[in-house]
């Protein structure tokens, strides 16, 4: 059993009305029941009512994975990464703190990471996540690129993401507006001296400086 | 003696306690010994959920993937519903009130002699007004149906009223003046497609989470959302255009946009000339409303007005939605009449991807305010006045028509007759007036005045504290029967677990009262189908007509939507279309009047009942959360529910709370002249800085129905939840 090829999870935060289905739903998966693997948050309520769902973006090359010491992190064959092994986890906390998207958590009471896994038990079996098939918005989205695409006309899916030197590629997409680039915003590129790292479109600073 | 709501002795026993998944609930891989393919308990929407059943007991959920209207979208109390279940606070046998204990435990037949001996008292003393009844739109068609009959057949009182009156009754007076029915005009997937949706009073995110999904799939395909509301709520922080309304000012701006409509001819002639009547007048009514004084009336900048009406003026196609932002008010029909103008005079209605709708808050907000629980209203929304009506109603009782009594009053008139003494006995279900009632401390006096009160309950609700009997009942998945949801589409709730205990179907428990009281004429149904079927019939005919629809053909269509006149007709999924019949019109018109044309009304603005001045500055305004469920009986013994958002806070804005040097998460005093409530603030630039808000969900010294106002509609009836005037001030908590 594994996760159809041609099914895709997709997030998109524009959607999200931080109602926490998704989290209430997590916690009725088969294999954490009574804990959210999903991270919510406002970003800054006193100015907005705007929430952010976290999954696990399920990379390529896990970085979680791979700073893991006990090698107790593994990720399947269909390119899910999964809660660390317990028999191996040391409860170090070294995928915690390296994860550039912050989803692993560490359950102290368990000393185990545990981790989103896409509701594995029920993707490798050909149902929806939880979370997605709940979602009242569909911030989050679990289907097919066709399906996605005659959906979300107006947005295109995203899944390489940069952070500083490192360039992670994701199973997860995020939904973002069809006329936006990627933009890796390196401060150096405004300054009066040589840019580091990649050349930006300057307006975006220039923006932000207003 | 009196029963203080927060009394430490009552809440030991009876809640609310906090049920969060232990045992089977929380053990991996499980096998249910059965699924059960229902719907959610909760709000109007009625998403399909497959319940997860062992040992009569609901451990869990699937998502209803095949359900058409949410695709197995839940919002979080739709996840975590099953936790009322098997919950420690659940009544399992029937109770009495009890000097020393609060409560005592009391055989079932005990409590039910109880319960006839004394309406058997009160009506031979005090006339058979003198006990009433007070029902709610979260019970299925067919208790609904039943709660009426037993009113008016076994106790043959007038005064049966529901909850719906805080809830449904302004849109539903509006509906019926403009175009002679009430029921949303069209079904959600109209909403797809429509250029503009318009979204008046609704927390849509919030209080109608699934519909979010429909408004946003709009959005991708080019719509332009607008949102009319105090607060930027989670649906207005991505919509194209949010006017920020001063609360209570809705008709302004409804008047406003005709008002550039006409100015500006984005009308369609065809549609007003062919099919309506009173335009003329409604034109002339807001000649006045130019955009200066809309925009000082309503609050909102001159240029969101204007941009507003040019895209509702321009669109192709629309969809205009309201909720309780629109009709908790003193005007609140006012109000639904001014958007229903906006809606005729484009000639958007109909016809696919253009429609117009109100969200129903309650379980069953439609159907429970069709089959005659409300207090001027015979089953098939017939009139209770209407001698013709009345004559079909009393053949299919088989009773006299003259001894069917005649209109009630209100389910807060109820309380005041109580306070007057007029009112001597009150048998409650599926309401819980004590928490979702305005000014709510007149009525605990007038509970306390009460020399016999009955309630059915599964919890013993803050309400029941006030009771002498307490008659254990069931959950929703406890029984069977039909609801109908948001679009007007019937559905059917299928048994999952059997009562506990003493705790019985409810449409038995009025039974055994009727048999009690040894009239039980009319009051021997052996099953909700039975019940279902008699509904059918005295619907038939009528506008609210289920005659065609049965438990069949429900579950074969997923819902049937009513009108539905035979058993070849699938149901009505749009009102309105060209070409269709109806009872009323018989052909001349798609609209529910005898000419077959839909009516403007002139929709006339008036402040709210308590403006706001020097003594009392600020406007309180109340609605929902997310994570919590009307008087929050069900939702507040819900562990992960309480968690998510675990007490009420006043919402203001920094300019406000720097005024009153109120820091976020400070206690403050929100006081009105009725009473006052102490919460943390929450500082907050997404609501209006004239405004504060309080969610409603909370009982005792929480509970904001301390403050609200008792004010009502003169149509409807509907109390002025959204606007009254209070004074704020930093406190110690």
């Amino acid at each position: 059993m594994s996760v159809h090829s041609n099914m895709e999870f997709f997030v998109d935060p524009m959607r999200c009305i931080g109602c926490q289905a998704c989290m209430q739903a997590c916690t009725e998966c088969d294999t954490h029941k009574g804990h959210s693997m999903i991270h919510l948050d406002y970003l800054d309520r006193a100015h907005s009512v705007q929430t952010a769902p976290v999954v696990c973006m399920h990379c390529e090359s896990p970085t979680c994975a791979e700073v893991c010491p006990a090698d107790a992190i593994k990720r399947t064959e269909d390119g899910v990464v999964q809660t660390a092994r317990k028999p191996r986890c040391i409860a170090c906390n070294n995928c915690v703190l390296a994860c550039p998207f912050g989803v692993p958590k560490m359950q102290t009471e368990f000393k185990l990471m545990m981790k989103c896994d896409m509701c594995y038990d029920r993707t490798s079996a050909g149902k929806r996540p939880m979370c997605a098939t709940v979602c009242p918005s569909q911030a989050l989205f679990f289907g097919t690129r066709e399906q996605i695409e005659e959906l979300r006309p107006r947005s295109t899916p995203i899944n390489q993401f940069r952070f500083g030197g490192q360039i992670i590629t994701t199973k997860v997409s995020m939904m973002a507006p069809k006329a936006a680039r990627a933009e890796y915003v390196d401060v150096t590129a405004a300054m009066n001296e040589q840019a580091t790292g990649r050349t930006i479109t300057l307006n975006i600073l220039d923006g932000m400086c207003e | 003696m009196s029963i203080a709501s927060d009394n430490p002795d009552i809440i030991e026993r009876f809640g609310p306690h906090l049920a969060y998944s232990s045992d089977a609930r929380l053990a991996t891989g499980v096998e249910p010994d059965k699924l059960v393919d229902t719907h959610c308990c909760f709000c109007g929407q009625q998403c399909g959920i497959r319940l997860k059943v062992k040992d009569n007991e609901v451990i869990g959920f699937e998502p209803r993937e095949d359900f058409p209207f949410n695709h197995g979208m839940l919002c979080p109390k739709g996840v975590k519903r099953y936790l009322q279940g098997s919950h420690p606070d659940r009544l399992l046998s029937a109770y009495q009130r009890d000097p020393r204990e609060g409560f005592r435990a009391i055989p079932y037949p005990e409590a039910l002699d109880r319960v006839a001996s004394e309406i058997t008292r009160i009506q031979s003393s005090f006339g058979n007004d003198a006990f009433a009844v007070l029902t709610g739109a979260s019970l299925t068609n067919e208790k609904a149906y039943l709660m009426g009959k037993f009113a008016r057949v076994c106790l043959k009182t007038a005064n049966i009223d529901y909850n719906g009156r805080l809830c449904m009754v302004s849109a539903a007076a509006g509906n019926k003046k403009a175009f002679g029915i009430d029921r949303a005009a069209n079904p959600w997937a109209d909403i797809l497609r429509a250029e503009v949706v318009w979204i008046s009073g609704a927390n849509v995110a919030e209080c109608a989470p699934i519909t979010t999904n429909y408004v946003w799939q709009a959005r991708e395909h080019g719509a332009k959302i607008i949102v009319v509301d105090p607060r930027i709520t989670p649906i207005a922080r991505t919509c194209d255009l949010f006017l920020p309304i001063k609360p209570g000012r809705d008709i302004a701006l409804f008047n406003g946009i005709l008002h550039l409509m006409i100015e500006n001819d984005w009308l369609d002639h065809g549609f007003i000339d062919e099919h309506t009547v009173g335009f003329e007048a409604a034109a002339e009514h807001v000649k006045d409303w130019t955009p200066r004084r809309t925009a000082e009336v309503t609050g909102i900048a001159e240029r969101g007005i204007r941009q507003a009406a040019e895209w509702w003026g321009q669109a192709k196609t629309s969809f205009l939605l309201h909720a309780r932002g629109i009709e908790h008010h003193t005007h609140g029909v006012q109000n639904v009449l001014g958007a229903i103008n906006m809606v005729l005079a484009s000639g958007r209605i109909g016809r696919e991807y253009c429609g117009y709708a109100t969200i129903t808050g309650q379980g069953n907000g439609q159907g429970g305010r069709e089959h005659g629980q409300k207090c001027d209203q015979l089953p098939g929304a017939r009139d209770v006045s209407n001698p013709e009506h009345r004559a079909y109603v009393a053949k299919v009782w088989g009773v006299d028509p003259n001894d069917i009594p005649q209109a009630g009053v209100d389910a807060y008139e109820i309380f005041r007759k109580i306070d007057r003494g007029e009112i001597r006995g009150l048998l409650s279900i599926c309401f819980n007036p004590k928490v979702s009632l305005p000014d709510n401390s007149f009525i605990t006096r007038a509970l306390e005045k009460l020399e016999f009160f009955v309630v059915i309950d599964f919890f013993l609700s803050e309400t029941a504290h006030h009771a002498d009997v307490v008659l254990p009942g069931s959950l929703q998945e406890e029984d069977e029967g039909t609801v109908t949801q948001i679009e007007g589409r019937v559905i059917k709730i299928n048994k999952a677990v059997e009562p506990p205990g003493d705790a019985r179907e409810d449409w038995r428990i009025i039974q055994d009262i009727a048999k009690q009281l040894g009239r039980e004429h009319g009051l021997t149904f052996n099953s909700p189908r039975e019940i279902f079927n008699e509904l059918r019939e005295a619907s038939r005919g009528g506008i609210a007509d289920y005659s065609g629809i049965t438990y069949e053909k429900i579950e074969r269509q997923y819902g049937v939507c009513w009108p539905c006149r035979g058993e070849d007709d699938p149901g009505t999924l749009r009102l309105f279309e060209a070409g269709s019949w109806n009872p009323i019109a018989k052909g001349a018109g798609p609209f529910y009047f005898p000419d077959g044309k839909a009516r403007f009304n002139a929709a006339a603005y008036t402040a709210p009942a308590e403006d706001v001045d020097d003594e009392y500055p600020v406007i309180l305004t109340t609605g929902r959360v997310v994570s919590q469920y009307l008087s929050g009986t069900q939702t507040r013994r819900i562990g992960p529910l309480v968690d998510q958002y675990p007490e009420p806070r006043i919402e203001m804005h920094p300019r406000l709370a720097e005024k009153l040097d109120i820091k976020d998460g400070d206690w403050a005093t929100a006081e009105s002249r009725r009473g006052s409530v102490t919460l943390r603030a929450m500082v907050v630039t997404t609501i209006r800085p004239d405004t504060v808000f309080i969610p409603y969900h909370w009982a005792g010294r929480r509970s904001v129905n301390q403050l609200t106002i008792s004010a009502q509609d003169p149509i409807s009836k509907i109390p002025e939840y959204k606007v009254c005037a209070v004074k704020l001030r930093r406190s110690n908590g």
